[in-house]
C-alpha cells in the first residue's frame, strides 16, 4: 500500500466526509419524521383552538335549551341534542346484541368452513365501505321498502348496519383474548357450549367488548352523510317523542349551519361543534376508562 | 363409550347456535343487499340512459334543462381531491408512522399515539367547518383567483382526516418487521436513515401499500368536509382552485333537495353510489388481501 493512500484516509476518531455527509443525511431524515409528527400535533390544536375562538362566546345554557331559529341569537341545538341521544340509544340497543351474538358465533362457534371465512372476509370489507353507501342502503330498505320513513327508528337502523362491523371486529378481538384453559376448564366439568360463553367467556371479555361499542357508538354520533341520505331534516323545531318520529341530529345541524353563508352561524356551528366533541371525548373517555379497569384485573 | 355421549338433545343450545349464526349472517345479506339494490337501480338507469353516455360524456347536469348524465366531471372533482390528499396524507402519515416506529421513545409514543386517534375520531363535518373557516381563507391570502368553493381547500382536510389511518397502518407493518433484521444493518454501520428508507421500508413495504390504498379508498368515499368545501359545481377541470363536486357530494346534494322518488334525478343516485361502491369495494378487497398476504410472512 502506497503511503499517500493512508494520508488520505481520516485519523483514527475522525469521520470522513462520506460518513459525515450519511449522518448528516440520517439526522436530516430524523428530523424530517419529528418535525411532520409534530405539525400533524399541531394541526389538532390549530383546529381545537379555531373550534373554542369561534364557538365559545355562543355556548351558554339557552343554546343548549332553545330550538334552531332563523336568528342567530335565539338559536339552539336542543332538538339535535335530543336527536343525536336518540339516535345512540336506540342503535346501542340495535347493534350491540347483535354484533356480539356474531363475534361469539365466530370465534366460539364457527366451523373452520368456507362459510365462515366468506363471513370473515365480508365483515372485514365491509367496515372500508363508505358511509354514505349505507345511506343508500337505508334509504332504499327502511325508509322505502319497509315505511319507516325519515324515522329516529330508520335512521338507527342504518347507524347500526354501519357501525355492525366495527363491533364485531373488536368483540372478537376481546373474545380470542380470552385464555383457552378458562373454556377448556369449564367444558371440562361438564358445562355445555353456551354456559362456558356465558358464565365464562362473556364476564372476561366484557371489557374489551363495552370498549368496542362505545368506539363504535362514538363514530355513528358523528356520522353526518347517512343521516342525510335516510333524509333526516335540516331544520325540526320539536324533540322526537318515540321512535317513529321525525328528527334531526347534532352533525346535521352543524352541517346547515356551516353552509350558510353569514359569519354568525359558522360560530353557531363552532358552538355546536363544541357540543358534539364534549360528548365524543366524554364517551372516549369512558371507553378508556373501562379498558383501565379491566387491564388491571 | 355410550355412557360418555349426549344424553339427549339440547335444544336450547341449537336455538342458541342458530341465532348466532343468523346474526353472523346479517353482515353478508348486508353486503348481498346493497349489491342488489345498486343493480337493479343502476340497471333501470341504463333503460332511460346510454351506458356511454354515462361513462363517457363531459357533462353532469341531471337536475336541470338540458339534462345531460356524463359521470366524468363528478369522476374528476373526486380525483382532485384524491390526489390532493394523497399528497398530504401519504408522505406525512408515513413519517409519522417512521417516527413512531423507529425514533420515538415508549412516553412519546404514548402521548403522540392518542393525539392522532383524537384526530381520526373527530366527525367529518368538523373537518368541512376547519376547510371553510381556516383553509379557505388561507388559500386566499397565499393565491389570488381561489373560489370560495374550491378542490384544494377540501383536499388539504381530507388529507388531515385520512393521516391517522395511514400513520397508525404504517406504523403497525413498520413494528412487525423483526427487529434481527435493524440490528443486522446497524451492525454493518449502516445511519438509522440508511436502516429506515433500504431495510426496514421495503421490508413493510407491502402493509405500507395496502395503507396507501386504504387511505384512497376513505378519501373517494368522504363525503361532508367535500360537500362542504369543494362545491357542487360538476367541473371538468384540473384545477385545485376552482370549486368541483364529488360523487359523494352529489349524492348529498340530491339528497337534501326534494326529488321525487322513482324519477330518473333519483336513479342517477343509485348509477352513482354504484360507481363509487365498486372503485373502493375493489380498493378494499385489494387492500385486505395484501395486508393478508403480509401477514403471513413475518407470523
Amino acid at each position: 500500500m502506497a503511503a499517500n493512500d493512508l494520508t488520505k484516509r481520516p485519523a483514527l476518531g475522525q469521520r470522513s466526509a462520506s460518513l459525515r455527509r450519511r449522518h448528516l443525511l440520517a439526522a436530516l431524515f430524523k428530523a424530517c419524521c419529528v418535525g411532520l409528527t409534530a405539525a400533524a400535533v399541531a394541526v389538532l390544536g390549530l383546529l381545537i383552538y379555531q373550534v373554542a375562538a369561534d364557538g365559545l362566546p355562543w355556548l351558554d345554557m339557552q343554546f343548549l335549551t332553545n330550538f334552531p331559529s332563523r336568528f342567530a341569537e335565539k338559536a339552539g341545538v336542543k332538538s339535535a341534542l335530543f336527536g343525536t341521544l336518540w339516535i345512540v340509544t336506540l342503535t346501542a340497543l340495535i347493534s350491540l346484541p347483535v354484533g356480539v351474538l356474531a363475534a361469539i358465533y365466530l370465534e366460539d362457534y364457527a366451523p373452520p368452513s368456507r362459510l365462515t371465512r366468506v363471513i370473515e372476509i365480508n365483515i372485514a370489507n365491509l367496515a372500508g365501505v363508505p358511509s354514505i353507501v349505507y345511506g343508500i342502503l337505508g334509504l332504499a330498505i327502511f325508509v322505502r321498502f319497509m315505511g319507516l320513513e325519515r324515522s329516529v327508528l330508520a335512521g338507527a337502523l342504518t347507524m347500526s348496519l354501519l357501525i355492525l362491523p366495527v363491533i364485531i371486529i373488536s368483540a372478537k378481538e376481546a373474545i380470542r383474548a380470552v385464555p383457552a384453559s378458562i373454556r377448556l376448564a369449564a367444558f371440562a366439568v361438564g358445562a355445555t357450549h353456551w354456559q362456558v360463553v356465558r358464565a365464562h367467556v362473556l364476564p372476561a371479555a366484557l371489557p374489551g367488548i363495552l370498549t368496542g361499542v362505545i368506539l363504535a357508538l362514538s363514530r355513528a354520533i358523528g356520522e353526518t352523510a347517512p343521516l342525510i341520505m335516510i333524509g333526516a331534516l335540516t331544520y325540526v323545531a320539536f324533540v322526537p317523542a318515540g321512535p317513529m318520529d321525525e328528527f334531526t341530529a347534532l352533525p346535521i345541524q352543524i352541517f346547515n349551519w356551516v353552509s350558510r353563508p353569514q359569519q354568525e352561524f359558522h360560530e353557531l356551528a363552532a358552538a355546536g361543534i363544541i357540543v358534539l366533541l364534549v360528548v365524543l371525548l366524554s364517551m372516549n373517555a369512558l371507553a378508556v376508562l373501562i379498558r383501565y379497569q379491566g387491564t388491571r384485573k | 363409550m355410550t355412557a360418555l355421549a349426549a344424553s339427549r338433545t339440547r335444544w336450547g343450545e341449537v336455538i342458541l347456535r342458530q341465532l348466532f349464526f343468523f346474526c353472523a349472517l346479517i353482515s353478508v345479506l348486508t353486503t348481498i343487499t346493497v349489491i342488489g339494490i345498486l343493480a337493479v337501480e343502476t340497471f333501470s338507469f341504463f333503460q332511460e340512459v346510454a351506458v356511454t353516455e354515462f361513462f363517457f360524456g363531459t357533462e353532469w347536469r341531471p337536475l336541470l334543462e338540458p339534462k345531460a348524465y356524463g359521470i366524468l366531471p363528478l369522476l374528476a372533482g373526486t380525483m382532485l381531491i384524491v390526489v390532493g390528499s394523497s399528497l398530504v396524507a401519504l408522505p406525512i402519515g408515513l413519517a409519522c408512522a417512521v417516527y413512531l416506529s423507529e425514533y420515538a421513545s415508549q412516553r412519546s409514543r404514548h402521548i403522540v399515539k392518542p393525539i392522532l386517534e383524537i384526530l381520526a375520531g373527530i366527525p367529518t363535518v368538523v373537518y368541512g367547518y376547519f376547510a371553510l373557516t381556516f383553509v379557505t381563507p388561507g388559500l386566499r391570502q397565499v393565491f389570488d383567483d381561489v373560489q370560495i368553493f374550491n378542490a384544494a381547500s377540501a383536499a388539504i382536510v381530507v388529507g388531515i382526516m385520512v393521516l391517522p389511518m395511514v400513520a397508525s397502518l404504517c406504523d403497525d407493518a413498520l413494528r412487525s418487521v423483526p427487529g434481527s433484521l435493524r440490528e443486522g444493518a446497524y451492525s454493518v454501520g449502516a445511519t438509522s436513515f440508511e436502516v429506515t428508507a433500504r431495510v426496514v421500508v421495503p421490508a413493510a413495504l407491502s402493509g405500507i401499500f395496502a395503507a396507501f390504498v386504504l387511505a384512497v379508498s376513505r378519501a373517494i368515499g368522504e363525503t361532508m368536509a367535500v360537500t362542504l368545501a369543494a362545491g357542487a359545481t360538476p367541473n371538468l377541470t384540473l384545477n385545485p382552485l376552482e370549486s368541483i363536486q364529488t360523487m359523494t357530494a352529489y349524492m348529498v346534494q340530491v339528497s337534501l333537495g326534494d326529488t321525487p322518488s322513482g324519477g330518473l334525478a333519483y336513479k342517477t343516485l343509485f348509477a352513482v353510489a354504484s360507481v363509487l361502491f365498486t372503485i373502493t369495494l375493489a380498493m378494499n378487497l385489494l387492500a385486505n388481501k395484501v395486508m393478508r398476504k403480509f401477514q403471513e410472512v413475518y407470523d
